[in-house]
């Protein structure tokens, strides 16, 4: 099976919030943007949405980290998940993260990061913009050519003043 | 409770106290929330006799059942007060994220009573809840604000809800403004937040929505979205935003010109939706669970600083907001205007300074018929107030947000305006409440729509053009057009209750659509003729309060210009409003008397006998 990874595309998001909603409704069963696994940052001036959620590195420093193992591989999606029983709510994963993107769950104190919903993420699902999709790892590399274009523009820009 | 939070927030500002309290559960299930709900509080509360900047008037802010939903479009909230520009019941709807805010906060309604002793601000975070000083705020602009306010707490996800200068001077069509760039924009709410000292409402909610019904929402929120993803209105307002009904109306000959002295601007594509898209649209912005995002983000074009005023830095060119259709038809082709970049400078400064765009132009567009008239002289006025002057516009906006030279008296709104200069004929509007942008000679039933909202003329009780034009009506007679809009009103009094985004229903999302979601949310089990009768019933205590406040029949009115003056060229060319016969048949209609008062048989009927 071809692995999938969630794909964002900031120039596509209107800062709507859905996939807070979906994925705060996966999580807890109430619509609760504070408890999404997914944030969107909003620049208003520069009028930039940018969703972004846990990339599922290869090298996971969140699992690394663990001193009880209780972050694990998904073998069905790759995804790296908290085994909450196991979490002593040591915190050590949320530093870890060079993404910010290991959260802690108020009350039980555990920790809580993105498991691609079993492999239908509902982020995904509920963006009316397509502007994150759950793509085959070799489309979803595809958005990253025109936007590396751009910025080099704005690099060669800059330089000439 | 399921769907509504079931709590509401009541704040003392003369003493700095603040209460939780139950929300009436009864209320809720006969008004739903948002503006029915709010309505129900504010007739409980508040004397209609008051004086609206009183320390005894109330605001309340009220969300429906579906905001902070991801129902499309679930982020409004409604704010409800006696409305300074009319002294009518006045029900000021905004998007963006504080509504939602609100909701996850833990509160449904907010109600605001008293007069904090010094300027202040409010502060929620959950359940602790602070008036805290905002002297440091005091005079500065909405973005200004807004910054300040997120650096000083230093909260991610701070949504903060405020007044500009406007606000702060009780200019008489002040808005409440939050996210920014989203308004509740008319009646002067802002003026009565300014007169209770409040600055600022700046929440953070980190609690949950509960539905009642998980499976059936869903449900129907997902048809929902699917009607309308591909709708070719939610179509229309991504790619060209609202200012696309441009061309609607000018080609009905209903865009209002120079103060409603023409039916069509000759300038119209110059500023209609395509105009935006093509030469200074950033990006596209939505509200909260919006999916439409009809949101237009803007950058002015580089000849702008020509239009030069004091207050803000000459390369004001940051990204900012508008125009959309009621903005750049008040500040463009009312006021004859054909300058892009001028209208959109103006928005943007209504904006910042926390002011109606429609008000400000239509008041302009009064001042600038004065002038040409020779009524208004060129000691009276700063700049020769001339149709067509982006000069005039840009500093005239400036000029109303802070209340210098002759903008102080244009911030007391048209109909003062022409009142004090002695030409009362110039002021386009009913109840004291500007006209937004239609022009009922175009769309005759716009005409009873503007003359019997509860809140002054407004285009968002009753929006007839879609169908006056879509061939089953005339658009130029009276024939069947108050009994439309009578069901029309009740409808979208319901729609305001839910918390919805009225726009969804051109957008491919009926009220049909989304009853069935705010019955899975709720557990009560509505139907859309109960959502009828609701809307029904609250348009009924809206006008029971008005009535009380000593609003008449005679109020029920238009300017003389758009029942003598027809257009004397284009599609609407010789048509004037039939008001009295509309009128008639609108009271026949509601079952109310002659003069516009509910018989009693119909208050029983709504339920409303013993209010």
């Amino acid at each position: 099976m071809m692995p999938k990874q969630l794909s964002i595309v900031p120039e596509r998001c209107t800062g709507c919030m859905q996939c807070e909603l979906a994925c705060s409704w996966v999580q807890t069963g109430t619509f609760q943007p504070s408890r999404s696994l997914i944030r969107v940052n909003i620049f208003d001036e520069e009028a930039s949405y940018a969703p972004y959620t846990c990339l599922q590195c290869d090298e996971a420093w969140c699992m690394t980290v663990c001193p009880v193992n209780a972050i694990s591989v998904d073998v069905r999606t790759g995804a790296k998940v908290v085994l909450e029983k196991q979490c002593i709510g040591c915190h050590l994963c949320t530093i870890a993260c060079p993404f910010g993107t290991v959260f802690t769950t108020p009350r039980t104190d555990t920790a809580a990061k993105c498991h691609l919903c079993g492999g239908d993420p509902a982020c995904a699902v509920s963006c009316p913009t397509q502007a994150i999709e759950f793509l085959d790892v070799e489309q979803s590399g595809q958005w990253f050519v025109p936007w590396s274009q751009k910025v080099s523009r704005n690099l060669v820009e800059a330089h000439a003043g | 409770m399921y769907g509504w939070t079931g709590k509401l927030l009541r704040v003392d500002l003369t003493r700095g106290t603040s209460r939780i309290e139950p929300v009436n559960e009864q209320w809720c299930r006969d008004y739903i929330g948002g503006r029915g709900l709010a309505a129900r509080y504010l007739y409980e509360e508040v004397d209609p006799r008051v004086d609206p900047l009183s320390p005894e008037n109330k605001l309340i802010f009220a969300c429906g059942p579906l905001t902070g939903t991801p129902v499309p479009c679930g982020a409004r909230y409604m704010v409800v007060t006696k409305g300074y520009l009319t002294g009518a019941i006045t029900t000021s709807n905004s998007g963006g994220h504080w509504g939602p805010e609100l909701r996850f906060a833990g509160y449904d309604l907010l109600i605001l009573e008293g007069k904090a002793p010094r300027p202040s601000y409010l502060f929620i975070y959950d359940d602790h809840v602070e008036l805290r000083d905002a002297r440091s705020y005091w005079g500065r602009t909405v973005s200004e604000t807004e910054d300040g306010l997120r650096r000083e707490l230093g909260i991610p996800g701070l949504r903060v809800a405020l007044i500009g200068p406007a606000g702060e001077r009780l200019v008489r069509f002040a808005c409440i403004m939050n996210d920014k760039h989203r308004a509740a924009g008319r009646s002067g709410v802002g003026a009565v937040m300014g007169s209770k000292n409040l600055k600022a409402i700046a929440v953070r909610g980190t609690g949950g929505i509960r539905i009642a019904d998980p499976e059936a929402f869903m449900r129907a929120v997902w048809k929902m979205r699917a009607g309308m993803q591909n709708h070719p209105g939610r179509r229309s307002f991504a790619e060209l935003g609202t200012a696309a009904t441009i061309d609607l109306t000018q080609a009905f000959g209903g865009l209002p010109t120079r103060n409603f002295q023409q039916g069509q601007f000759e300038h119209y594509d110059k500023l209609n939706g395509n105009a935006i898209r093509d030469t200074r649209l950033v990006a596209n912005k939505a509200c909260f669970a919006c999916t439409i995002a009809c949101g237009r983000v803007t950058r002015l074009g580089d000849g702008s600083d020509k239009y030069l005023v004091n207050t803000h830095p000459r390369n004001w060119r940051i990204a900012g907001e508008g125009p959309e259709y009621e903005a750049a038809w008040a500040l463009g082709a009312d006021t004859g205007v054909g300058d892009l970049d001028a209208v959109l400078k103006a928005n943007w400064l209504c904006n910042d300074l926390g002011m109606d765009p429609i008000s400000m132009g239509s008041t302009l567009a009064a001042a600038m018929e004065l002038y040409e008239r020779g009524v208004l002289s060129d000691d009276q006025v700063e700049l020769p107030l001339r149709f067509g002057s982006a000069e005039a516009l840009v500093r005239m906006v400036e000029a109303t947000g802070y209340r210098e030279g002759f903008g102080d008296e244009l911030a007391e709104g048209a109909k003062r305006l022409g009142e004090k200069f002695g030409h009362p004929e110039v002021f386009m509007g009913s109840k004291g409440q500007e006209f937004p942008a239609y022009d009922p000679r175009g769309f005759q039933g716009m005409g009873v729509a503007y003359a019997t909202c509860n809140r002054g003329a407004c285009h968002l009780r009753a929006w007839t053009p879609a169908i006056e034009t879509s061939g089953q009506y005339d658009p130029h007679t009276p024939e069947g057009k108050a009994a439309w809009v009578v069901q029309e009103q009740n409808r979208t009094t319901a729609h305001d209750a839910t918390g919805i985004c009225l726009f969804v229903g051109a957008a491919g999302g009926p009220l049909e659509t989304f009853v069935p979601c705010t019955a899975a949310a709720t557990g009560v089990p509505y139907t859309l003729e109960d959502f009828v009768r609701i809307g029904e019933r609250t348009w009924n205590l809206e006008r029971l309060w008005n009535l009380k406040a000593g609003f008449t029949r005679a109020d029920d009115a238009l300017p003389q210009r758009l029942l003598k003056e027809p257009h004397r060229s284009g599609p609407s060319q010789g048509v004037v409003v039939h008001l009295e016969r509309m009128l008639d048949d609108y009271y026949r209609e509601r079952g109310w008397t002659a003069d516009g008062v509910p018989t009693p048989e119909k208050l029983a009927e709504l339920g409303l006998a013993n209010v």
